[in-house]
């Protein structure tokens, strides 16, 4: 693959950016291309509060962000928040996103734009940014427009979309996606728990997390002007 | 935030009697249930900054240390099951929740007199 210019990654909550690109965005950095994450929302709608609890309804938000903050720290990367409500983007007009989103790529000037699959993203919040980030791209000039890729969640999206037309095996990197991780304590402590507070990885555990998380697939999104 | 201890939380309710106030009232299951479970599918609903007066107020014990809520609006009423955590936030707001073992959120209820907030950082 061609190195390249700058990438930004469009996804809607603070943790999406590790659980789903983190490697991608540490190859990326490797290889000295800039990654700015435009984060949809502070998360203020999640129902993980850390375990044991370390938020409530209201304080989450402060929470979220403060760790997406040392996430990005964690992964090279820039950050900025979009400032949209958690849980509410599919009922935004999505054309009033879309433009939002067009100014900050043209701010930008990125040579790819990843997000999620709009219809095979699971949560609405991903479908819409998706669905939004698209319409966005297609205001753009198609001699200037960044190519697109397009991230699934849905469990069985190979079975759906086919083989992936990009695929970062990211296996070398576990430890520090893993960290990436494990930044978003609200978040993560309950879905990861003991291994996160040793210092090393459990082999085992390691080996199941891998399964899940060592893979980030993407489909190149054909705008077919 | 703590356990619920009922005459505490009781006398808190009873802070905001007869006077508007902005409620947040929300039941969810999380966004991911029918993705993890076959069998499950995605419930939920959120009430954010509805102003309403309630004339009385009362919370009741239920099994598993978890409270039920009832608030009496001149024309209808709020109601929370599941209630098991509660909270005075930034000095002035009542939050009541009900965690899962795992410390998830599964049902809330938020009393407070000035609204609750909707602006997320924006760059």
């Amino acid at each position: 693959m061609s190195k390249e210019r700058h990438v930004v990654i469009i996804y809607p909550h603070p943790d999406d950016e590790s659980f789903g690109s983190a490697g991608t965005i540490i190859k990326m950095r490797e290889e000295g291309t800039p990654v700015t994450y435009l984060c949809g929302t502070s998360g203020n709608m999640g129902r993980n509060m850390g375990f044991p609890p370390i938020a409530n309804r209201e304080s989450l938000a402060k929470i979220r962000e403060a760790e997406l903050d040392e996430a990005c720290r964690i992964l090279d990367c820039d950050l900025r928040m979009l400032g949209y409500l958690d849980k509410t983007m599919e009922f935004e007009d999505k054309m009033e996103v879309a433009k939002h989103l067009k100014g900050l790529i043209e701010e930008i000037n990125p040579s790819l734009v990843i997000t999620y699959h709009p219809l095979y993203g699971v949560h609405p919040d991903h479908n819409a940014i998706a669905a939004a980030t698209i319409e966005a791209l297609r205001m753009i000039d198609p001699d200037k427009r960044p190519k697109m890729w397009a991230r699934p969640v849905e469990r069985n999206y190979r079975e759906i979309l086919g083989e992936p037309d990009v695929t970062y095996d990211v296996r070398d990197n576990f430890e520090r996606k893993m960290e990436a991780i494990a930044a978003h304590h609200s978040q993560a402590d309950g879905i990861l728990g003991d291994m996160l507070r040793k210092a090393k990885l459990d082999e085992t555990v390691m080996e199941e997390a891998m399964e899940v998380l060592g893979v980030e697939d993407y489909y190149v999104w054909d705008f077919a002007d | 935030m703590k356990p619920i201890e009922l005459n505490t939380v009781q006398e808190q309710l009873d802070q905001f009697l007869n006077k508007p106030v902005y409620i947040h009232v929300e039941t969810t299951n999380g966004a991911y249930a029918s993705h993890f479970g076959d069998e499950a599918f995605n419930v939920g609903a959120y009430v954010r900054n509805a102003q309403v007066k309630y004339s009385q107020a009362k919370i009741v014990g239920a099994k598993g240390d978890s409270f039920r809520v009832g608030l009496k609006l001149e024309y209808g009423w709020v109601y929370a099951e599941g209630l098991t955590d509660w909270e005075l936030f930034e000095g002035d707001k009542l939050l009541m929740a009900g965690h899962d073992p795992a410390g998830r959120l599964l049902v809330a209820l938020e009393i407070s007199e000035t609204p609750f907030g909707t602006n997320n950082r924006r760059d």
